[in-house]
């Protein structure tokens, strides 16, 4: 499906796929961040791939938020007063 | 040594992270209220061990986690959840017309992703079996690194790494499902 096109035969499609997510964990080193980086700007289909998982990424961060529900923060205020209480009496 | 004195002003700002971490793990309100508070009665009184100047985020999440699996876990008669259906890489993208749709300028697949309702989302998560869903949460929702991960769930690196792998994997499944439901996807593309 994906082909290696020629101009960036130091990093073939394969093992900057493999990296995708490790780059966007932001667990590689400059150096491979880099060589990815030179690949993806000569592959469109790699480009492609990777800014799907990316918006991916933040979609599914961005879309599980909770708000604290109302009467919990007080509550944990209290059981924190309590037991200061409790610790220094 | 950080100050007990200081604990609410300094833990107050991740409450919302915790209480949302809780729900995705309990998968109910009154549990993940109960754990977010436990979490921070027990923060509190641990506050004295914490060494200031290292990460009191990650610190947090340590304790939701150990109490999430020591108290709330085995309340749950889930069946054996350590097995998980394999997924091919790049599921959702292979299904969404993915290169074909990229060849012809248009971005179906980012349109697709931007429909997906928050409620999907937070229920493809809680579909994850337990381990791999507190690690994709850990990762994908609230940033920590694959060592931070490690010391939260107390696995190695590496389990940290195949569980993100598959889970993520899954994950895409997940979502691709609930696409099919409302017929924004097609059922094989590819």
């Amino acid at each position: 499906m994906v082909t290696n096109e020629p101009g960036h035969a130091e990093l073939d499609c394969r093992e900057a796929l493999h990296r995708i997510y490790h780059f966007l964990d932001g667990e590689l080193t400059s150096e491979r961040r880099g060589a990815i980086e030179a690949h993806l700007n000569g592959c469109s289909p790699c480009l492609q791939m990777f800014g799907f998982e990316a918006e991916l990424r933040k979609v599914i961060a961005g879309k599980c938020r909770e708000a604290v529900p109302d009467g919990l923060r007080e509550r944990i205020a209290q059981a924190i007063d309590h037991e200061h209480d409790r610790a220094t009496t | 040594m950080a100050d007990q004195a200081r604990f609410a002003e300094d833990t107050e700002q991740y409450m919302g992270s915790l209480y949302s971490a809780a729900l995705r793990m309990t998968r109910n309100r009154a549990d993940a209220e109960d754990l977010v508070q436990e979490t921070y009665l027990k923060a509190y009184r641990a506050y004295g061990s914490f060494r200031e100047g290292t990460n009191l985020k990650a610190w947090l999440y340590r304790i939701l986690t150990n109490t999430f699996i020591n108290s709330y876990r085995s309340k749950r008669r889930h069946p054996e959840e350590t097995d998980l259906e394999e997924v091919e890489d790049f599921y959702l993208f292979r299904r969404l017309g993915g290169l074909e749709a990229a060849a012809a300028g248009r971005s179906a697949e980012d349109e697709v992703l931007d429909s997906f309702t928050d409620d999907e989302v937070k229920k493809a998560i809680e579909s994850l079996p337990e381990n791999f869903r507190i690690t994709v949460l850990l990762s994908d929702v609230e940033g920590f690194s694959y060592k931070e991960i490690a010391e939260i769930t107390d696995v190695p690196i590496g389990t940290v790494m195949s569980r993100l792998h598959r889970g993520r994997r899954a994950l895409q499944k997940a979502l691709h499902e609930f696409g099919m439901e409302r017929g924004l996807v097609g059922a094989q593309s590819g």
